[in-house]
C-alpha cells in the first residue's frame, strides 16, 4: 500500500502565473490530484513520472554521476567560447550556479528570453516601465487590456486568479467593475472574456500603438489610419477616452506583440503609451511570460551581472550585446565551441543554421526528459524536475519571488546540484579558490 | 582552529572608546577584538597609518526589487565601469548602481564592513535576501516599507492599536528585517488609488482609510519603540524635494518630540520656498532642531555631482523627477504595501536646484554639533554613488578645497545659504570616524560594531594617512573582516561571507488570525508562501531588541 500525503500551497511553474495555491494529493512518486489547477497545471503535476533513465551518459553510454560531471568540466575548460543556455525551467539557485560557471570560465550565458520578451527587455532599457504586482491589478485595475497573447489558454488563471473576475478592495464586484479589452491579429479565445476586441492586420502594431500615443497627446491621427491598422479610428479614439478616464488600468502584453515584426520598436511604444497616460490617470504595463522561472533567470542575471540576458564575460567581466550575444544568432554564426544547455531544447525549437552547429560540438545537457538536445549531446545529465521534486525560488512573471514545496523526492540529483558540482570541478581544473568551498 | 592576528604601530580612531588617535596595539582573535594575543601571532605593521573600526552605513539602496530594476534599466551605466574577476574574487559591473558582488566588494574596497538597505516592500524581502547572498564581505540588513501598508490602515483606523504592534513585529519576523522604514506616508497609497495623486500635509486624509500622515507616523513611531527594535522608526518624510518642506519636516519631528526617531537623506527635506516656486535653504532651521533634540537621529543624504540613480518607495516623487528629467522612467506598484520609482539623474553644478541642495547638504554637516546624531549618507545613488564618500569626506575635511568647490558651483545658489559665511569647519579624523562608522553603528544599535573595543567584531580598516584625504578614504591599505584580511595593500587576498542582520521583535501569534483573512482576501501570494523561510539566511545574526 502507497501512503497518500497531501501538500498544500505547492506551486505550479508551469507558465509564468506560478500560482501558488495548488493542493497536491500525492501517493507514492505519483501526484493523483492538483487541486486548483488549471488543465495545463493538472496535467504537469499529475502526468509527471520519474524516468527510468541512467543518471548521466557521456557519449551514450551509461556514467556515474561523477564521471559525467568530469566529462563536463573538463569540456568546459578546454573551450574557447562555450556557451551557457536555457535557465527558465529551473530554480534561481541553479541559475546563479551556471552564472558563476559562466563567469569562471569566460563563457557566454543567455536565457530563453532572448526568444520571447528579449524585445520586452531591451524596450525596458530604452524607455522605463510602469509596473505592478499582480495584486494591484486584482484589487484596483478597472480597465484590463491584453495585446498580443492568448491567456485563456496560455495562462489559463491569469483572468481567475489576477486580472479579469477577482473580486478586489477597490474593485468590490470583480468582473462587473472592470473593462476587459483584447487586442490581437485573430479572435482567439481569449477574446470571450473581452468586452471589447480590436483586431489589428499582422505586422501593424506598432502603427496603432503609436496612432494611439498621438491621440493620447492630442494630436491628430488620419483616418487612413483603419486601411493601414485595420482598426477604425473611433476605436482607436473610444479606447484612448477609456484608458485617459478609467482609475487604474494595465496593459499586458505577449509574444504577438514582442516577436513579430517591430520586435523591440512594438514593447517600446507600448511601454510609451503607458508612460504618456501617467498624465491623466494611474497605468501600468506588465509582460506576460511564458516559462515558470524566465522572470528568474532575468533577476539573477542582472542582479549577478548588471544585465538581464545575452552576457558575455570572456573579457574577465560581463558585457551586454543582445544580437552578438543571444545564443540564437552566436550558434548560427557557427561560434561557439562548447554549449551547457540546461533546462531548455535548442536542439528542437532553433533556427536550423543554429542547430547545425550545435550538432558540431561538444553539449553539455541537464534535463528531467530526454529531449532532441539531450540526443545530441555528449554529456546529458539527467536531473529532478523543480516544483514537483525540487525545491528553490521561483519568480512570478511580476517579479515576485516564491518558495517550492516539492511533493515527493526525486532519485535524480537537482540542476542546482548539478551545476554545483561541475563549478567545483571547474574551479579546481583552473586553481581557482572558492570561498569556504561553497559560496558564490 | 583559531585564528589571531596582531596590527601594530596603528594610529587608532576609536570614539566610542574615546580613543583618538593614539597609538596602540589591536588584537584579534577568531573574527572578535580581544585583549592580547600571543606574542608570535601574526602582525600588521600599520606605522605611519590609521586605524579605524570599518565602515558603517546606514541608509543606502544595494539589493532587492527596485534595485534589481535599476541596474536592468541601465546597461549603459554598467558598460563604461567594469568590474573585472580577480583570483579571488567574482567579476560584476558598477556605474551608480553596481551588481551585487561589486557592491559588495566596492563597499569592502572603501573599508565599509556594514550597509543597510533602507526600502525593501515586505514581499521583497526574499529577492532581497537572494542579493544580499551574493554580496560579499559587507554584513547587511534592510528596512521594511510600512507606511503605506494597507492592512496597517485597516487596524490603525478601526483603533485596533495592540493588533497594529503585534502585525508590525510579524512583518518584521516574517521579512528578517531589521527595523521599519516610513517613505511618505499616506502618499504613495494616495498616488495608486487617486490617479497619481499624492499627500502635501501631514492631515490630508488616506480616502478609502480615513487616515493622515500625522496618525501613521505617530502609531509606527510608537510601535517601533515599543517593540525595541534595534533602530528606531526610519522615516523618509513626506513631500521630499519639493521648495518649503521644511514645515513638513519641522511638522513631522514635532509630532513625535521626546521619541526616538530617525530621519533620513535629511538634505532632501530642508528646503524653503513655495511648492512651484524657488528653492531656498532651511539647512541651518533643520540642523538646529536636531542639534536641541537628543532623541532625533538623521543621515544627511548629501548630493554630489554627477551620475546618480535616484530609486525610491516615493512613487509619486519618481514621477515628479521623470517629469523635471525626461528620463526614462520606472514605476512598480507592490500590492498594499507600497510602490516604486526609479529614474537616471545627472546633478549638475551649474544647475541652481543641484548646487542648492549640494550646499544644503554641506550647510548641515558643519552646523551639526552632534556628529553622533548626523551621520554621513549620500542616500546611495539617489544623492550620489557611495564611491563619492571620500570626496564628501574630504569636503568636510579640508577648508580650501571645500572653498576651491563652492567657488565652482552656482553662485546664485550659494547666496542663498550660509556656506561662505565664516562656515570654516573642518572634521577631524575623529569625528570622520564618527559619522562614518562610530556614529551609524550606534544609531543601528549595532554593540559590536563601530569600535574596536574587546568583544567587538573584529572588522577594521587601516588607511594610510595623507593630505588629500579624499585619496586616503578612497585606498584603504587593509581590510579586515571578521578578523579576517581580506584586502592588503589595496589588493583582495581573499573573499568572505558577510551576515545578514536582522531582529526579531516578540509578539503574540493570535495576530496571524488577523492577517490570515487579509491575505486570503486580497494578496496574490498564499499565506503560507508569505513568510521567509530560514533558508534564505544563511549566514545571520539576530540584533536584540533594546528591552531584551
Ligand atoms: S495558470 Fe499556469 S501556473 Fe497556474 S495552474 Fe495553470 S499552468 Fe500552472
Ligand atoms: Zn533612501
Amino acid at each position: 500500500m502507497t501512503d497518500v500525503r497531501v501538500v498544500e500551497n505547492a506551486t505550479c511553474t508551469f507558465c509564468g502565473c506560478v500560482c501558488d495555491d495548488i493542493i497536491l494529493t500525492v501517493e507514492g512518486d505519483r501526484i493523483t490530484q492538483a487541486k486548483n489547477a488549471c488543465t495545463l497545471g493538472k496535467a504537469w503535476f499529475t502526468e509527471h513520472t520519474i524516468e527510468d533513465r541512467p543518471v548521466a551518459l557521456v557519449d551514450g553510454r551509461e556514467a556515474a554521476l561523477q564521471e559525467a560531471v568530469e566529462a563536463a568540466a573538463r569540456i568546459l575548460v578546454e573551450s574557447r567560447f562555450p556557451v551557457i543556455y536555457g535557465l527558465s525551467d529551473t530554480t534561481c539557485e541553479a541559475q546563479r550556479e551556471a552564472v558563476a560557471i559562466a563567469d569562471y570560465i569566460g563563457a557566454n550565458i543567455d536565457t530563453t528570453t532572448s526568444v520571447c520578451h528579449g524585445p520586452s527587455g531591451i524596450a525596458f532599457q530604452g524607455v522605463g516601465e510602469s509596473t505592478a504586482t499582480l495584486g494591484e491589478i486584482k484589487n484596483r485595475a478597472d480597465l484590463v487590456i491584453y495585446w498580443g497573447g492568448n491567456p485563456a489558454e496560455a495562462h489559463p488563471r491569469h483572468f481567475t486568479r489576477y486580472s479579469v473576475t477577482p473580486k478586489g478592495m477597490f474593485v468590490p464586484r470583480g468582473r462587473k467593475d472592470r473593462t476587459v479589452v483584447l487586442v490581437d491579429v485573430r479572435r482567439t479565445p481569449s477574446a470571450r472574456a473581452a468586452d471589447i476586441f480590436i483586431q489589428v492586420k499582422p505586422g501593424k502594431d506598432f502603427e496603432v500603438l503609436w496612432a494611439l500615443r498621438a491621440l493620447v497627446k492630442g494630436r491628430p491621427v488620419p483616418s487612413f489610419i483603419e486601411e493601414e491598422t485595420g482598426v477604425p479610428l473611433a476605436t482607436l479614439q473610444d479606447l484612448v477616452e477609456r484608458m485617459k478616464n478609467c482609475r487604474y488600468g494595465v496593459l499586458f502584453f505577449g509574444m504577438g506583440l514582442t516577436m513579430t515584426r517591430g520586435r523591440h520598436f512594438n514593447s517600446g511604444a507600448l511601454l510609451a503609451l503607458v508612460t504618456d497616460l501617467n498624465e491623466y490617470t494611474h497605468f501600468v504595463a506588465k509582460p506576460v511570460r511564458g516559462h515558470g522561472n524566465v522572470t528568474g533567470a532575468d533577476n539573477v542575471l542582472s542582479w549577478q551581472t548588471g544585465f538581464p540576458f545575452a552576457v558575455n564575460f570572456s573579457r574577465g567581466f560581463p558585457r551586454f550585446n543582445p544580437g552578438e550575444f543571444t545564443t540564437v544568432d552566436l550558434l548560427a554564426r557557427g561560434e561557439a565551441d562548447a554549449a551547457l544547455i540546461i533546462a531548455s531544447d535548442p536542439a528542437s525549437n532553433f533556427p536550423r543554421p543554429a542547430i547545425e552547429h550545435l550538432r558540431r560540438i561538444p553539449v553539455i545537457a541537464l534535463d528531467p526528459k530526454p529531449t532532441y538536445t539531450t540526443d545530441i549531446a555528449k554529456v546529458a545529465f539527467t536531473t529532478a524536475t523543480y516544483g514537483i521534486n525540487v525545491a528553490g525560488t521561483v519568480y512570478r512573471m511580476d517579479d515576485v519571488p516564491i518558495y517550492l514545496r516539492p511533493a515527493f523526492p526525486s532519485p535524480y540529483p537537482s540542476d542546482e546540484e548539478v551545476l554545483r558540482a561541475i563549478k567545483v570541478r571547474v574551479c579546481e581544473l583552473l586553481d581557482i579558490p572558492l570561498p569556504n568551498g561553497k559560496h558564490h | 582552529m583559531s585564528s589571531t592576528l596582531r596590527i601594530v604601530n596603528g594610529k587608532v580612531y576609536d570614539p566610542i572608546n574615546g580613543v583618538d588617535g593614539e597609538i596602540r596595539d589591536i588584537c584579534i582573535k577568531d573574527g572578535k577584538i580581544v585583549e592580547d594575543v600571543p606574542s608570535d601571532a601574526p602582525r600588521i605593521d600599520a606605522k605611519g597609518m590609521v586605524v579605524m573600526p570599518g565602515g558603517v552605513d546606514i541608509h543606502c539602496h544595494i539589493a532587492g526589487p527596485k534595485v534589481n530594476l535599476a541596474r536592468k534599466l541601465q546597461p549603459e551605466d554598467h558598460r563604461f565601469d567594469v568590474h573585472p574577476r580577480t583570483r579571488f574574487t567574482r567579476s560584476g559591473s558598477g556605474g551608480t548602481v553596481p551588481s551585487t558582488f561589486a557592491t559588495g566588494y566596492r563597499y569592502a574596497l572603501l573599508g565599509y564592513t556594514t550597509a543597510m538597505d533602507a526600502a525593501v516592500p515586505p514581499m521583497g524581502a526574499r529577492h532581497t535576501l537572494e542579493e544580499f547572498h551574493d554580496t560579499p564581505i559587507i554584513d547587511k540588513g534592510f528596512y521594511i516599507i510600512l507606511g503605506n501598508n494597507l492592512l496597517l490602515y485597516q487596524l490603525l483606523k478601526e483603533g485596533r492599536y495592540r493588533e497594529l504592534r503585534d502585525a508590525v513585529a510579524w512583518w518584521v519576523n516574517a521579512t528578517k528585517a531589521f527595523t521599519i522604514k516610513l517613505v511618505n506616508p499616506g502618499g504613495v497609497e494616495v498616488w495608486k488609488e487617486r490617479r497619481n495623486a499624492n499627500v502635501t500635509n501631514l492631515d490630508d486624509k488616506v480616502d478609502a482609510f480615513d487616515v493622515t500622515p500625522r496618525q501613521i507616523i505617530e502609531a509606527l513611531v510608537n510601535v517601533a519603540n515599543e517593540l525595541g527594535l534595534p533602530h528606531p522608526a526610519h522615516i523618509h518624510c513626506n513631500n521630499l524635494g519639493i521648495p518649503g518642506n521644511y514645515k513638513i519636516t519641522l511638522e513631522t519631528m514635532r509630532t513625535v518630540e521626546g521619541r526616538r526617531v530617525h530621519f533620513a537623506h535629511i538634505q532632501f527635506h530642508c528646503y524653503g520656498g513655495e511648492p512651484g516656486g524657488k528653492m531656498t535653504s532651511k539647512a541651518p532651521e533643520i540642523a538646529e532642531y536636531i542639534n536641541k533634540h537628543p532623541e532625533v537621529s538623521a543621515d544627511v543624504g548629501q548630493v554630489m555631482f554627477g551620475k546618480a540613480t535616484t530609486m525610491t518607495g516615493d512613487a509619486p516623487l519618481g514621477w515628479m523627477l521623470r517629469r523635471i528629467s525626461g528620463n526614462k522612467w520606472v514605476n512598480a506598484d507592490v500590492e498594499h504595501e507600497g510602490g516604486c520609482g526609479i529614474v537616471p539623474f545627472v546633478y549638475k553644478e551649474r544647475n541652481y536646484v543641484h548646487a542648492l541642495q549640494w550646499a544644503a547638504g554641506l550647510e548641515l554637516f558643519l552646523l551639526s554639533e552632534d556628529p553622533w546624531r548626523l551621520v554621513l549618507s549620500t542616500d546611495h545613488p539617489n544623492g550620489g554613488s557611495f564611491l563619492s564618500y571620500p570626496r564628501l569626506i574630504r569636503l568636510l575635511m579640508d577648508r580650501e578645497f571645500r572653498n576651491e568647490q563652492i567657488r565652482k558651483v552656482n553662485q546664485r545658489a550659494i547666496r542663498q545659504t550660509v556656506l561662505l559665511d565664516n562656515l570654516d569647519r573642518e572634521y577631524t579624523l575623529y569625528e570622520i570616524a564618527i559619522i562614518t562608522r562610530a556614529g551609524p553603528a550606534k544609531l543601528l544599535g549595532l554593540k559590536n560594531k563601530g569600535h574596536l573595543g574587546v568583544g567587538a567584531d573584529a572588522d577594521i580598516t587601516i588607511y594610510t594617512e595623507d593630505e588629500d584625504k579624499e585619496k586616503m578614504f578612497s585606498t584603504p591599505r587593509y581590510v579586515i573582516k571578521d578578523g579576517k584580511v581580506i584586502i592588503k595593500e589595496g589588493e583582495f587576498c581573499a573573499d568572505h561571507e558577510g551576515r545578514l542582520l536582522h531582529s526579531a521583535p516578540e509578539y503574540d501569534r493570535e495576530i496571524e488570525e488577523v492577517i490570515r483573512p487579509f491575505f486570503e482576501q486580497y494578496y496574490t501570494v498564499q499565506f503560507a508562501n508569505y513568510p521567509v523561510p530560514e533558508n534564505y539566511l544563511h549566514n545571520h545574526e539576530v540584533v536584540p531588541t533594546r528591552q531584551s
